[in-house]
């Protein structure tokens, strides 16, 4: 007997996923080396958030593929080209600034995708966005809080924040760049065409940044591949670190 | 060979008995996240909710309670987990509250229900120093040590303290 493997549905699970690891990791390798003690908690904080997140949609993935794989699988077993992360996401660490762009650029959109996600048709994805969704709604508040104190601080940080901001921007559209697996689980209520967020993403966007006393950037080339597979190059450096006890070692436990 | 089986009411007890392991000061039951205590043919059931998705105290916590029935003799159980309906603080209990006020940390004293969970929720409007009793309190950072706790500093007694997020 032959099984038919809902592919839309792991591949739409991967990205999820993925996002949260991704991201997880970055923010993870600020542990010990943010500029203050309480970012240091806070970074770690939301990587932990991210990373529980992960392992959630990711076991979910590996359950509906029905091929054994599991959350470590995913995470280490995995080459670049099997990621499912948008780009943004994979960017590396840069100022603070640039930490904090980032984290605010994918927190708005984190949080009204697992808004939406909330009332999936699928229970467990439900399940999972509704418990997510309150923890990024506050990574999303103090992400915002800190473009504010940072744009609207001394001249340096406005500049640094400005500078990341549009630094950052060419990766947003591939948040809300819709395709046919996004289709596919819209049609069945149980995902999400990202390109119907965009402006709810936006409006939040632009009234933080404009607290921020900063500037809207205005919409160039974006650039997209994450959700297939095609990254940028700082992805294979952040898995050869996160990977790299694994394939030293691979099958054994601790 | 004649079994008896626990009351459902004893093992709500030994599960009472079991101190969070990031906050030993409170139990597991005070903290809310044991949902049910059932048997389903003769099986005991405990369903767990875990507070915050990657809070690493969740596998501990499984691990303790898998020992205290085995401790008393329990065989056959099963843990399940349950995701919805979230976690929330609102499900601190009143005991669980004093607890943590007389440990040292503000517990929430907001309804979360009530604050809501959008984007633009205001700050929590009440949060009292547990160690003077003002309400001039500041907040120094968004995470504290734990995922469920900020950093605020009192204006009174200028001491700084954990507060357990209104989540």
């Amino acid at each position: 007997m032959t099984t038919t493997v809902d592919t839309a549905l792991v591949e739409y699970l991967l990205r999820l996923g993925d996002n949260d690891l991704i991201l997880g990791q970055r923010l993870g390798e600020l542990a010990g080396r943010a500029p203050i003690l309480e970012e240091d908690l806070a970074t770690t904080n939301v990587a932990l958030d991210l990373i529980g997140q992960a392992r959630l949609w990711l076991t979910y993935a590996g359950e509906a593929e029905g091929r054994g794989r599991t959350e470590d699988t995913f995470a280490y077993a995995r080459n670049a080209g099997d990621f499912r992360n948008v780009l943004l996401v994979e960017q590396p660490n840069g100022s603070y600034a640039d930490t904090i762009a980032r984290a605010f650029l994918f927190d708005v959109a984190h949080f009204f995708f697992l808004e939406k996600l909330g009332t999936s048709a699928d229970a467990r994805i439900a399940g999972i966005a509704q418990k997510a969704v309150r923890e990024v709604a506050y990574h999303v508040r103090r992400s915002g809080d800190w473009v504010i104190r940072l744009g609207d601080g001394t001249p340096e940080s406005h500049l640094r924040m400005q500078s990341a901001i549009d630094a950052l921007w060419t990766f947003t559209g591939e948040l809300f760049a819709a395709d046919a697996i996004e289709a596919d689980v819209a049609a069945r209520g149980i995902g999400i065409a990202s390109d119907t967020l965009r402006g709810a993403w936006h409006e939040h966007v632009s009234a933080i940044l404009q607290q921020a006393t900063l500037t809207v950037p205005a919409d160039g080339f974006m650039r997209v591949g994450g959700k297939t597979g095609i990254h940028t190059e700082q992805l294979s450096y952040l898995l050869a670190e996160m990977q790299s006890v694994r394939r030293s070692i691979p099958g054994d436990r601790w | 060979m004649v079994t008896t089986v626990p009351a459902i009411a004893e093992v709500w007890a030994w599960l009472a008995d079991i101190a969070d392991p990031e906050i030993p000061v409170l139990s597991i039951v005070d903290l809310g996240i044991v949902r049910d205590v059932a048997y389903h043919e003769d099986r005991l059931h405990v369903t767990i909710t875990p507070t915050y998705s990657g809070c690493p105290a969740t596998m501990a916590i499984d691990a303790l309670i898998r020992a205290t029935l085995g401790g008393h003799g329990v065989r056959i159980f099963k843990l399940d987990v349950q995701l919805a309906p979230a976690w929330t603080s609102d499900w601190l209990t009143t005991d669980g509250r004093a607890k943590l006020r007389a440990y040292g940390i503000a517990p929430p004293e907001e309804s979360a229900a009530a604050l809501g969970i959008g984007i633009m929720r205001r700050p929590e409007a009440r949060v009292t120093c547990p160690r003077c009793a003002a309400t001039d309190v500041a907040l120094t950072s968004r995470f504290g040590s734990t995922p469920c706790k900020a950093l605020y500093r009192c204006n009174a007694c200028l001491e700084p303290f954990d507060h357990f997020k209104c989540h």
